[in-house]
Order: structure tokens, then sequence, then C-alpha cells
């Protein structure tokens, strides 16, 4: 079972009804039981830092989070709120993930939000297994103001202004600072590729994933 | 480097997309889901979905075939239309919409604007605004927004000046713009550069022409000349005129970045 974290905000069904195009039934859910018991999850997230964290938190979900150890995949906001902090509000984040969220700067004659298809440039030396299938340079649909640094845990990068995370993975916990589920074919090969990933009982897994 | 978007526009209406010239006489150009699928397919970056007559009757658009459209496609779109609440809007974002625009609600309650980026965040909130250059009595021009343009029986001048409204509009939380020049609507010569590099110049989120496009060449002058960061159009993509793929490839050719 995938379960779809239901964090309250809108914008949801988006990422169900993509899992729905690749013939997985994905359950929306804000009980931290269904959600620790699923074999993947996911946590979209459209808004503010702030008001997701607020809302995690009213939920009772912070602590299940951080105790997940299937694979799990944050969407655009949801990617963010893996690391430790954001500028935005000055919100202290799940901590899952070194790095603070930074706002992209309109001074710098930058059109913001980031919003349109921008290119995937891979990081590291071999491909995660996210970017199976994925050519180098695939535009992939980005809606967002702040954005995380490119750190170790980058496994693809793109740039706007300056160079930072569009797809992280430390461990179990993956992040996609673009929106998978509105990418065209690329994303749903992304979505696909989560979908396939061995769950975490899978020691090979761990080791790919972690190194 | 963020592509320049292409974006077809479906004005919708009973469920059907039409089409007019300037606003009027609307013509049956085919059934929603098989044209956003069309789309989809031949890589258009986005998608708007207008219901032109939602705003001026009262009416909320229909929302049966924007959950059958997020259902379909798997690339991003808005819908626009008589969308006059918060609740409005949770509904059509609930049902897999990625943004919402608004227009003549937000003309007649600003504030608007910034309730529905407090509720759903400003990357969702795209204000819509028809503009027509007008002459003042002291022979000067100047850009006014219109209201109500769905039905041209109740079309208002708004008295906003454009250039003060759009920045207004990102004040308030937009996210996007899309601006509607009236006198080049359906008239296929080209958007209106100089109106555009205005509005470029005054906001610093991001700025989408409408009206005008007849040829691949305005596409190629709009991004050669604006710093525009889309281009929409309706009747020249739909009738087959210019066909997506060549015209992101004619893009590509003149060195503008786009997705193919």
């Amino acid at each position: 079972m995938i379960a779809i974290i239901d964090s309250g905000g809108a914008n949801i069904a988006s990422v169900r009804f993509a899992l729905e195009r690749l013939g997985v039934a994905g359950e929306l859910t804000a009980d931290p039981a269904v959600i620790a018991a699923a074999d993947k999850v996911i946590l979209p997230g459209v808004g503010a830092a702030p008001v997701a964290m607020a809302q995690l938190e009213a939920a009772g979900l912070i602590e299940c989070i951080r105790g997940l150890t299937q694979p799990v995949l944050g969407i655009c906001l949801g990617m963010q709120l893996l690391f430790e902090r954001s500028q935005e509000g000055d919100t202290p984040l799940l901590g899952l993930i070194k790095g603070t969220c930074r706002a992209f700067d309109p001074s710098a004659g930058l059109t913001v939000p980031h919003m349109g298809w921008n290119r995937l440039s891979a990081v590291g030396e071999a491909p995660h297994p996210l970017l199976s299938g994925v050519d180098l340079g695939a535009h992939v649909y980005f809606v967002h103001s702040y954005a995380a640094p490119v750190s170790e845990d980058t496994v693809a990068s793109c740039s706007y202004g300056m160079d930072f995370t569009a797809l992280v993975a430390r461990g179990n916990f993956m992040g996609a600072q673009f929106h998978p589920e509105r990418s065209g074919p690329v994303g749903a090969r992304i979505l696909g590729n989560f979908l396939a990933l061995p769950q975490s009982s899978d020691d090979r897994l761990k080791e790919r994933l972690t190194g | 480097m963020l592509t320049k978007r292409i974006i077809a526009c479906l004005d919708v209406r009973d469920g059907r997309v039409v089409k007019g010239v300037q606003f009027r006489n609307h013509r049956d150009m085919g059934d929603i889901l098989e044209l956003a699928q069309r789309y989809a397919d031949e890589g258009v970056d986005e998608l708007v979905f207008y219901d032109i007559t939602a705003s001026s009757d009262g009416r909320v658009v229909d929302k049966s075939w924007v959950n059958n459209v997020a259902r379909r496609i798997n690339i991003p779109f808005c819908v626009a239309g008589g969308i006059r609440s918060i609740d409005d809007a949770r509904a059509i974002l609930n049902d897999g919409a990625d943004k919402i625009s608004v227009n003549s609600p937000a003309l007649e309650r600003p504030e608007f604007i910034s309730e529905l980026a407090e509720a759903f965040g400003t990357q969702c909130v795209v204000v819509g605004i028809d503009s027509r250059l007008e002459t003042k009595d002291d022979g000067s021009d100047k850009y006014v927004v219109y209201q109500y343009t769905g039905d041209e029986t109740k079309t208002i001048s708004s008295k906003r000046d454009t250039v003060a409204w759009a920045a207004e509009a990102e004040r308030r939380g937009a996210g996007e713009i899309v601006l509607n020049c009236m006198n080049n609507d359906g008239v296929k010569r080209g958007y209106d550069l100089t109106q555009l590099r205005l509005i470029r110049e005054a906001v610093t989120i991001p700025v989408i022409a409408s009206g005008g496009a007849g040829d691949y060449a305005h596409f190629a002058d709009l991004f050669e000349t604006t710093g525009i960061d889309g281009g929409l159009a309706a009747s020249v993509f739909h009738s087959g005129q210019i066909p997506i793929p060549s015209l992101k490839r004619f893009l590509q050719d003149r060195d503008i970045e786009v997705r193919l």
C-alpha cells in the first residue's frame, strides 16, 4: 500500500491520479498507524513551510515521519520539509537531511516563483535508481520560491540563478523539488522508479542508497 | 535554464471548448478531454481552462471536467472563471487543478487575492488581467483593465490602470499574471509587446502573454524582446495552424530555450 500523507493542503489529488495512471492506488491518510504500515510513503505539499509543519504537528505526524524506514518521497514543499530549516518564517523542519532552504532573490533579476520547466542535472558518478531511464538534461515542472542547497545528498540539481537540489536522497528519505506528477513522461518515469524501489527490509537498497 | 512556456488556452462554455474573435461570436472547437490529451501528447507546457461564461453569469465552473482532466493529463493546468470564494477555489484545487485564476472577482474585491494566497500559497494563485489601450480626453494613451469580458453585453471598464493593477495583484500575493491584451485578441497580428514590456518591468512574478498570436514569429518576437515567461494562444493551436511541436522546433532554432 502506498500512503499519501494528507497534510491538509489542497492540490493532493494530482499525486493520487499520477499513481493511478501508473496502475497503483494511493491511500490519502493522516493516520500514523496507516502511514507506518505502508510499503511506501509520499509526502506532498504546497504552500508555506510554517503552515505545513504546524499541520503535521497538529496531526501528530512529526515523529511518525521521522521514524519511517520504508522509502519516503517528499514532493515540492514535501521535499523541503525533509531538511533542517527553512528561511520561510524561520521554520525548523523534520531535520532528516542537512541544509537550510532559502528564498530565490528577485533582486538578481529572477522571476519568482521559479515556475515552469527546467533541466535536471544528475549529480554524482552513478545515477540514483530514481533517475533510471531518465535522460540527462530532461525537463521537469517546478513551482517554488524557496530552494534547498546542493549537498552530498543531492542526486540531481537544477539551476535558476543558483544551483539547487532538484532530487535528494538520504537512505530511505527521498525528495523531488519538482512535481513528478505534472512533469509529463519524465515525471511518470521517476514516480515509477520510486514505486519500483525495494522496501527497506532489503539491505541491498540501503547499501545502494547510502553508499 | 528555465524554458519559455507555450500555453494553450481552452475557453470553455457549457462543457465544450469554444473560441471567439475579440471575445465575440464563439465557435465550437471540440471536446475538453480530447483536446487536453492532444496538447499534452504534443508537448504543450501548460493548459489554461477558462470558463468564459461563469464570471458574468455568477456561476462557478462545472467541476466534473476538472477532475477528469486531472486524472487524464500529466502536465500542469490552471482553471479560470467565476471563482468567487475560497471554497470555490478549494474545490477546484482538490479536484486536481494546479492553479486557479481570478479576474473580475479580484477587481470587485482585491483582498480576495490575499485570501487565496494565504489559503493555498501564492504559487496557486494566478490573476488574469484583460487590458485595453484607451485614449484619454487629453489625447494621451493608457492601458485600462476591463471586467466581465466573458459576456460582451456586460463588459465594462474597471477604470483601473493596468500597470498599477498588476503591481497591486503581486503585492497582494498573486504568483503569476496572465495579461490578455484585448486590442490584439483574436486578430493574429502579434502580441502587444509594448504593453507586455511595461508589465514585465512592473512586477517580479511570472507574466504570461495572451492575445494576438497568429504566426510562429510572434512567439519568437515575444520571447526575444520582452522577458515574458510564456506565450498563451488558443485558436492558432486548436485549428492546427501552428502545431506545438513545429512551434517549439522553430523557437529552438532561434536559440530560445524550450522543452522538446
